[in-house]
């Protein structure tokens, strides 16, 4: 296999005196699905945070294809990262929330257009017709003058994957997406999530309660429990062959 | 009392004397709320400074200043301020007014621009970032176009009650329509008409007012609401 896109090395992270990672080592491989499951409040979320650059770790390094995120090199020595650091690291990144986040004040076609003019400086036309392609992509073509309020929860979270889409990044996070919806919804933003992992050659990384789906389409399960990474291989591994108590008392929550 | 305390007589001969300090009047609020919009950054940014010396030192000084009536500020600016030495200036009683009140209405400026930043929510700064726009872009297309709207009501109520506490300035001697009034009733020994003429010009101007911010308000409550957008929409179909 290729070189890992990223690569966590030993990476803590604690808020106050609560340490909510307690040394994570992973390789994530260019065009892998990983599907991170577990408990809640298992530190899930806070791993792609970090890759964000929404969290910082406490120590250890995260290090995106070959470029130490977290830190810099200055006068032969390794410092904190300044913003510039991240920025140039960030945009090979991209991100859905919980919560969609998108842009209350832009059409959803604004919401794509945004970044991809103002950070990449990109020909407003291209980006205009890229970004209208895959709102088509998500099933929102009939909506691109629309507002975020005119959109049901599924609609939102599918103009968030668009929204992050148009930035081509080669990696994309989604941060529980579909755990603010209605359970009518779920299927519809799945169904779209199945496709970029079919159709795109990025990495993904999903935190996920939706544990068939995450099975289903995950190159490699993670199974987070209490700050580390109790277990990890591809889910027939994960699922069948596992002797980890806790992952079987986990997935049995799942089974009826 | 003679029963000719009222007399539509010296109220049709008060009426043109002390509209002449209307100009004054309004010169002076809009004056004192330019001073205090731009003086309201001043604290927004101290306030975001991220050592808690200056933050609690900043927060002191602004409480300070709002705890203490605006009139005490004016008189001390007016005559104690230029007898202290060194620092001691002598100001005009409009400079006086302008920067008094100013600042006193800056405290509470600073704190709506402060509600408006604080009314944008994390999840925006954070879909920005995972965006890649810079500090400035985030702050002109995603925070500030959020954080504005709701403040301009809020602004407006302010500039209203600014308004009604100007003709204070008039003890400092600011020629406004309180003073105007006050120098009429002195001369004719008779205040009640001129008076009546200050309040019913506060009246006629601050009521409307109120009415409109209040509009002002339920369309910015609205503003991303589906209804208001269509019409929106609609408007520019048809021009």
């Amino acid at each position: 296999m290729a070189e890992p896109i990223v690569r966590y090395q030993d990476v803590h992270k604690s808020f106050g005196d609560v340490e909510v990672l307690k040394g994570i080592d992973l390789d994530i491989y260019p065009a892998e699905k990983v599907a991170i499951i577990g408990p809640s409040g298992s530190g899930k979320t806070t791993i792609i945070r970090m890759l964000m650059t929404l969290e910082e770790p406490t120590s250890g390094d995260i290090i995106v294809d070959g470029t130490n995120l977290w830190k810099m090199e200055k006068n032969g020595g390794l410092v904190e990262a300044n913003e510039k650091h991240l920025r140039s690291v960030r945009g090979d990144i991209g991100m859905v929330f919980q919560h969609f986040n998108l842009f209350p004040h832009m059409t959803i076609l604004e919401n794509c257009m945004t970044a991809p003019i103002r950070v990449k400086g990109e020909d407003k036309q291209e980006v205009e017709e890229h970004s209208i392609q895959m709102l088509e992509r998500v099933g929102l073509g009939d909506k691109i003058h629309n507002y975020p309020s005119q959109l049901s929860g599924g609609q939102k979270q599918r103009v968030a994957m668009a929204r992050a889409l148009v930035m081509r990044p080669k990696i994309m996070l989604f941060d529980e997406v579909t755990s603010a919806l209605d359970p009518e919804l779920v299927g519809e933003v799945l169904e779209v999530i199945r496709d970029i992992a079919k159709n795109d050659d990025m990495a993904m990384v999903l935190v996920t309660h939706e544990m068939d789906f995450a099975l289903d389409i995950a190159d490699k399960v993670l199974f987070l429990d209490e700050g580390v990474i109790a277990e990890q291989g591809t889910a027939a591994d994960v699922i069948e062959h596992s002797q980890n108590e806790r992952l079987q008392e986990f997935l049995s929550r799942f089974r009826g | 009392m003679n029963g000719n305390y009222w007399s539509w007589e010296r109220f049709s001969e008060a009426f043109p004397y002390v509209l002449e300090g209307l100009t004054t009047t309004v010169a002076v609020t809009i004056s004192t709320f330019i001073f205090a919009m731009i003086f309201g950054f001043v604290w927004l940014f101290l306030r975001r400074i991220p050592l808690r010396p200056v933050n609690w030192t900043v927060t002191w000084i602004m409480e300070f200043i709002r705890s203490t009536p605006p009139i005490i500020q004016l008189f001390f600016m007016y005559l104690a301020w230029p007898v202290v030495p060194y620092v001691g200036v002598t100001l005009s009683p409009f400079a006086c007014a302008v920067i008094g009140l100013g600042v006193h209405f800056s405290t509470y400026i600073g704190e709506i621009y402060r509600s408006g930043i604080e009314s944008v929510g994390k999840g925006q700064w954070e879909a920005s970032t995972a965006l890649n726009l810079s500090l400035l872009d985030k702050w002109r297309h995603i925070i500030l176009p959020q954080a504005i709207p709701p403040t301009i009501p809020m602004l407006g109520n302010y500039f209203i009650i600014l308004f009604k506490e100007v003709p204070i300035t008039a003890t400092i001697s600011v020629q406004g329509i309180l003073y105007m009034a006050n120098t009429f009733g002195s001369q004719n020994w008779a205040y009640i008409e001129a008076l009546t003429i200050v309040g019913l010009i506060l009246l006629v101007l601050s009521y409307p007012s109120a009415v409109l911010i209040r509009k002002l308000e339920v369309k910015m409550n609205t503003r991303f609401d589906k209804n208001a957008v269509i019409k929106k929409i609609n408007k520019g179909v048809t021009s």
